[in-house]
């Protein structure tokens, strides 16, 4: 899913850059919460092991086999500030050293595949490990989380695509063949974060960030049968009010880019619109399944304005936004 | 670990290329880069120029060609999907050898093919010339956030380690006779994985320590001092600078 250059047009390559180093400014800050001088090793190491168990390949079907994006699994082990941060250098790495996706394209990947996937992915393990307690249900959340990640990033790419993509091919072709295709890995994904984060909390549960408000206190049974419990007080808190700056973050950038980016993009025809132009086939390609939908061409084609389009486009986003941010406050009055 | 222990992206040399200080190299491939795709698909002659370029700077660092053939693999997966594009593409349709085409699909699929090729081999370049912890040292002087620039630094210390732990543990389920053919084999790989992250973070832990132990303040020091003349700077950016040239004269 690494994106090369040229895929994407200026303008969506320079607006998910703004998000990419927007967001990963908010989380330098967040991990340091996290980890304070710790963060360098720590991060480091995590994002080394990313990296490595991004070369493991699982078998999904006969013949085919994926592997891991690694997005939700690092928000889980790690905390969704670290989680961000490792992804952004996996991919800033993989970018410059490996030549894995284009240098201009790096704003784009690091928003999709480190962004996206950690903000979904922790949303919803937040979500789900909510209505449910005990290690099960950290599991149970774990495999929900990677399995939507997962689909949510390709999603992202798809809108992204329609925004500014340079290939001539219908939105519904390729929210089909990613969504479709993406489905298939996020099932992957998620049996694999699931089990991964199952054996780590075997092991050693007190590295599951998403798992700290199952540790219990330790309990010392004295001599004369009374039992002492030691360390309640200085327990780590279970990862309190981490989601809202990211959801807080996550929306306005959404604007951001939706906004600036429809902006550019319907201010003056595309690359292949103006090729289409001089070459006097553009009345011809509005027949296809595209030009039919609504919001096809910004609006264009339905007789719907620019503005609104993109206005459409950032409501459902909002509402989506909304609702995980909906479940993240009462998480945290619960708790308070 | 005695000797020719750098990494194997990393080709040793001492040619003008490999001299210029990173913090040039970095902001000289990534500017070509944008140059390349703010570039017109249809000025064909424009994107030969920019491959002669690479050719040239390849040749001055003396970086074989197959050495760059090897590394391009990378983008496979994109190329096959530049041709995937005219295939499935949209908007009027030509006939190429018997194959129904769409023109604006060709279009796409040359622009994609075109710019990633460039950029990789200009990446490909500037790894091959440049030592990955030197590249984090430019990263630093071009004013990228120090905190990242460290995480990065741990990332490629350790990277060959925990590849190397992963290797190992494939090798012994290996040598017990498991292979993953199938999904019931998944447990055993996300153990592995579980162990990994395990092992991971306890080592992250010991450094962590092992850097307190020695005087570590959240800062790390800075052993060289790199910086670049105005001459140094003016070969590495004239290569982004004739690539927006070519880009005036093809407007």
């Amino acid at each position: 899913m690494h994106v090369p250059d040229g895929f994407f047009n200026v303008a969506v390559s320079v607006s998910a850059g703004v998000v990419a180093a927007a967001g990963v400014a908010v989380c330098l800050r967040g991990a340091r919460r996290e980890l304070d001088d710790r963060t360098a090793p720590m991060a480091g190491l995590v994002a080394a092991f990313i990296f490595a168990v991004q070369m493991l390949n699982f078998p999904v079907a006969a013949g085919t086999s994926g592997h891991l994006l690694g997005g939700a699994l690092a928000a889980i082990l790690v905390g969704p500030y670290t989680g961000v941060l490792c992804m952004a250098v996996v991919l800033l790495v993989q970018g410059v050293f490996f030549a894995d996706g284009g240098l201009t394209a790096l704003g784009i990947n690091v928003t999709i595949m480190g962004i996206v996937t950690v903000l979904v992915g922790w949303g919803v393990f937040r979500l789900v490990s909510r209505v449910a307690r005990g290690k099960g249900a950290v599991t149970a959340a774990a495999f929900l989380a990677a399995l939507i990640s997962v689909p949510a990033a390709a999603l992202v790419f798809t809108l992204l695509f329609w925004i500014g993509g340079t290939s001539p091919i219908a939105v519904g072709t390729v929210a089909a063949a990613m969504g479709g295709v993406h489905v298939l890995i996020g099932v992957g994904e998620g049996v694999i974060t699931a089990l991964t984060v199952g054996a780590v909390l075997a092991v050693r549960p007190d590295l599951v960030y998403g798992a700290r408000g199952l540790a219990k206190p330790l309990e010392l049974r004295e001599a004369g049968g009374t039992t002492v419990t030691v360390g309640a007080e200085e327990r780590p808190a279970p990862a309190s009010g981490g989601l809202r700056p990211f959801l807080l973050g996550g929306v306005g950038l959404t604007l951001v880019l939706a906004g600036v980016v429809s902006f550019f993009a319907s201010s003056s025809p595309d690359g292949l619109e103006a090729v289409a132009e001089s070459k006097g086939f553009l009345h011809k390609a509005t027949d296809h399944a595209l030009g039919s939908w609504a919001l096809g061409d910004y609006g264009a084609a339905g007789g719907i304005p620019v503005g609104i389009a993109g206005v459409i486009g950032v409501g459902l986003t909002l509402l989506l936004a909304g609702v995980v941010a909906y479940a993240a406050r009462n998480r945290r009055k619960v708790r308070a | 670990m005695g000797a020719g222990h750098h990494h194997q992206l990393y080709r040793p040399g001492d040619s003008v290329v490999h001299r210029l200080p990173p913090q040039c190299k970095l902001l000289a491939v990534i500017t070509f880069a944008i140059v390349v795709v703010a570039t017109p698909r249809e000025n064909f002659w424009a994107f030969g120029l920019y491959a002669v370029m690479l050719a040239v700077v390849a040749g001055a660092a003396r970086v074989p060609p197959a050495f760059v053939l090897r590394r391009m693999v990378i983008e496979l997966p994109f190329v096959l999907f530049a041709f995937l594009i005219p295939v499935i593409g949209l908007g009027e349709r030509t006939s190429v050898l018997g194959l129904s085409l769409s023109v604006p699909g060709l279009w796409a699929g040359w622009n994609i093919l075109a710019k990633a090729t460039l950029g990789v081999v200009a990446s490909i370049l500037l790894a091959a010339t440049t030592e990955p912890r030197v590249i984090l040292v430019g990263a630093q002087r071009l004013r990228v956030p120090t905190l990242l620039v460290q995480i990065a630094t741990f990332m490629l210390r350790y990277l060959d380690v925990i590849v190397d732990e992963m290797r190992r543990m494939r090798i012994a389920r290996e040598s017990r006779g498991f292979e993953a053919r199938n999904f019931r084999h998944i447990p055993v790989i996300a153990r592995s994985a579980g162990a990994l992250f395990i092992r991971s973070y306890e080592r992250g832990e010991r450094v962590h320590l092992a850097m307190l132990s020695r005087g570590y303040a959240g800062r790390m020091p800075i052993m060289q001092e790199i910086s670049a003349s105005v001459g140094q700077w003016a070969i590495a950016l004239a290569l982004p600078a004739v690539a927006l040239a070519v880009l005036g004269l093809s407007l």
